[in-house]
């Protein structure tokens, strides 16, 4: 379970993040959704540790990120907004790079790639150098390594972009069969359709506020055009008027 | 394995297989610096032998005055040349290069020798050309010696000794050894040793750094459980490794390169047996830390691959200025320098490569002072990665 308290973050003069709680449950994909530099990067970059809130607090199954960064982020696979693998190592290394890193090794280590090579249908990248990956191919390398420490929960910062309609399609999929497993899943988009296709639960945000939240059939039927993307921009606007 | 280990092997191998850095660190150094070396020591004593053995040209005006001078010159291997005779004209001459030296014999040089009178000649000669300094004091000399030697006739016809005019005698007694000749041209070679090493660590360390950096790598890697501490220092200790790689080449070149310009034939000895370059090797190790740590620091700060190159490009040079300055201000080794890094390794191998003894506080300072400014260096560059703005 994630659950961000009243985060706020400045960078000099701008407040990129006012103030952002949300909770993420267990067995549940959770969007966090929003126009361009509304915050969803900086919100999930003081979740997962890169940068320390100016206010609130992030937990991780209940353990604070800032307290106890090395507790909290063991059991957080993450993927970053154009996450970049090593051109020189192949898929396996990439991944069991992460996996050691985590405190993996041997024929455990190993067992673990193999089982996430399945789940991924990573099939021949595996053993391919990654350099000269297509976006899709790189998104699940990247993702294969968030995930090799097995962790509870995940975070995933617009893992769409850039990605073919098939990618997407197998992404989505690959979304859901996590979900089915028990994992909680924060991700983040700026893309409705694919937030109304995944999300269990949705907070919107925008300049660094929760304009609205709700499953996507609530945050529709709240507006008179009973569309998601109607409540999107009804949410935005009022927000903004707020 | 520990967090720092598992960084270290994963940059050594990303960067074993790039060809970029394996060329620059295990090639173009370890072979481009000494063949340069070679090659420019090899001209240095070429040049130096054959401007010893080739007859010096003098331009020489009013010649005719002077018969018994120009025969001793002629005699002494000088290739006279006639010039014009006035001092504006031979100004010019030199000025233009028309020749380097041009020796004037004014009127009446003939008359006032007779008579037992001083008489003067005037030798031109251009200080800012520096190859026409060798030049200028052979021909100052050789006049010099003539006139010695016309002392030497008046005082004989007058049944006097020349030993009345010769209260003392100076004899030089030449008391370098054959290795301590050879450091005249070694002198650079530690500039070399430590240029080739520092270029060994640069493309890792920009690539640990800068590179992950831009390539988007580094913000996953941030979300690992690992401390800023074990990344930095897994990523140091491999730009060390190929530092340590480039060196060991880098000196196994030397040593298998330098005897072939056969200096015992030119009076001098290479001290740079497998023995000597083992010590030079383990002199440098302390700098090849401290190095490692300031490419990452340096690298650190930048925001781009290329930025990176600059800057490393620039750095290059600040560890070899205190050779520089070594060289300039000619600085014999004393425990007090030995607190300067790169200056210390330089001073230490120029006392192996003389075969003069070390002492052990020498090497200890060295040393110490060098891996005390390493691990500063070190620190400094973790600080740069707990700050959240490294993400840039």
């Amino acid at each position: 379970m994630i659950e961000l308290q009243g985060l706020a973050k400045r960078f000099g003069p701008l407040a990129a993040v006012r103030n952002v709680s949300l909770i993420a449950t267990d067995g549940r994909v959770t969007g966090l959704l929003g126009p361009n530099g509304a915050g969803k990067s900086t919100t999930l970059r003081l979740l997962y540790g890169v940068q320390r809130p100016d206010a609130g607090r992030a937990l991780v199954d209940g353990i604070d990120v800032a307290t106890e960064p090395a507790r909290a982020l063991a059991r957080l696979g993450v993927l970053p907004h154009n996450a970049g693998l090593y051109p020189h190592l192949t898929a396996r290394e990439n991944i069991r790079y992460y996996g050691a890193l985590q405190g993996l090794a041997g024929a455990v280590l190993e067992r673990r790639i193999d089982a996430l090579a399945e789940l991924l249908e990573l099939g021949p990248l595996l053993a391919r150098r990654t350099k000269g990956f297509s976006q899709g191919e790189r998104v699940k390398i990247a993702l294969a390594r968030a995930l090799v420490h097995e962790p509870k929960n995940l975070v995933l910062d617009e893992p769409t972009n850039g990605l073919d309609v098939l990618a997407t399609r197998n992404l989505r999929a690959l979304i859901l069969r996590l979900k089915d497993a028990g994992h909680c899943i924060l991700f983040t988009s700026h893309v409705m359709q694919e937030v109304a296709a995944l999300c269990d639960e949705i907070t919107i945000i925008g300049q660094g506020l929760v304009v609205a939240r709700g499953t996507p059939a609530e945050l529709a039927n709240a507006v008179a055009g009973g569309s998601l993307e109607d409540a999107f921009v009804a949410a935005l606007v009022a927000g903004e008027a707020g | 394995m520990s967090a720092l280990w598992t960084v270290f092997a994963k940059e050594v191998v990303e960067n074993l297989r790039d060809r970029r850095t394996v060329l620059s660190a295990l090639v173009l150094g370890p072979l481009g610096a000494p063949l340069l070396f070679s090659l420019m020591m090899h001209l240095g004593i070429e040049r130096g032998r054959e401007h010893d053995e080739r007859p010096l040209e003098l331009a020489v005006a009013g010649r005719e005055q002077a018969p018994n001078l120009v025969a001793f010159l002629q005699g002494h291997g000088v290739h006279v040349v006639a010039a014009p005779g006035d001092s504006a004209g031979a100004t010019e001459t030199v000025r233009r290069h028309g020749a380097r030296l041009v020796l004037v014999i004014p009127d009446g040089y003939a008359a006032r020798l007779r008579s037992g009178q001083p008489s003067r000649v005037l030798l031109y000669a251009d200080s800012s050309d520096t190859g026409a300094g060798a030049d200028h004091a052979r021909a100052a000399s050789l006049v010099a010696a003539y006139s010695g030697q016309v002392a030497y006739w008046r005082l004989a016809a007058r049944g006097l000794s020349q030993d009345i005019t010769q209260p003392i005698v100076v004899d030089d007694i030449d008391v370098s050894t054959p290795a301590a000749r050879a450091t005249v041209y070694l002198g650079m070679l530690s500039y070399f040793i430590v240029f080739a090493t520092l270029m060994g660590g640069l493309y890792v360390a920009i690539d640990a750094t800068a590179g992950e950096r831009e390539r988007g790598s580094l913000e996953p890697l941030l979300t690992v459980p690992v401390t800023r501490r074990a990344l930095v220092g897994g990523k140091i200790l491999a730009a060390a490794l190929y530092m340590a790689l480039s060196l060991g080449l880098t000196i196994t070149t030397f040593s298998l390169a330098l005897p072939l310009l056969h200096l015992d034939a030119y009076g001098m000895m290479l001290n740079l047996g497998p023995r000597v370059a083992l010590s030079i090797y383990a002199l440098m190790l302390p700098f090849v830390l401290m190095g490692a740590a300031l490419l990452t620091l340096v690298a650190s700060f930048t925001r781009s691959y290329r930025e990176a190159q600059s800057w490393l490009g620039a750095l290059l040079l600040v560890p070899t200025m205190p050779i520089m300055f070594a060289a300039i201000y000619q600085l014999a080794p004393r425990l007090l320098l030995m607190w300067v890094p790169s200056l210390s390794q330089h001073l230490l191998i120029q006392s192996l490569l003389r075969a003069e003894p070390i002492g052990a506080s020498s090497v200890a300072l060295s040393a110490g002072c060098t891996l005390a400014l390493g691990a500063l260096l070190a620190r400094a560059a973790i600080a740069l990665y707990e700050r959240e703005r490294i993400l840039g």
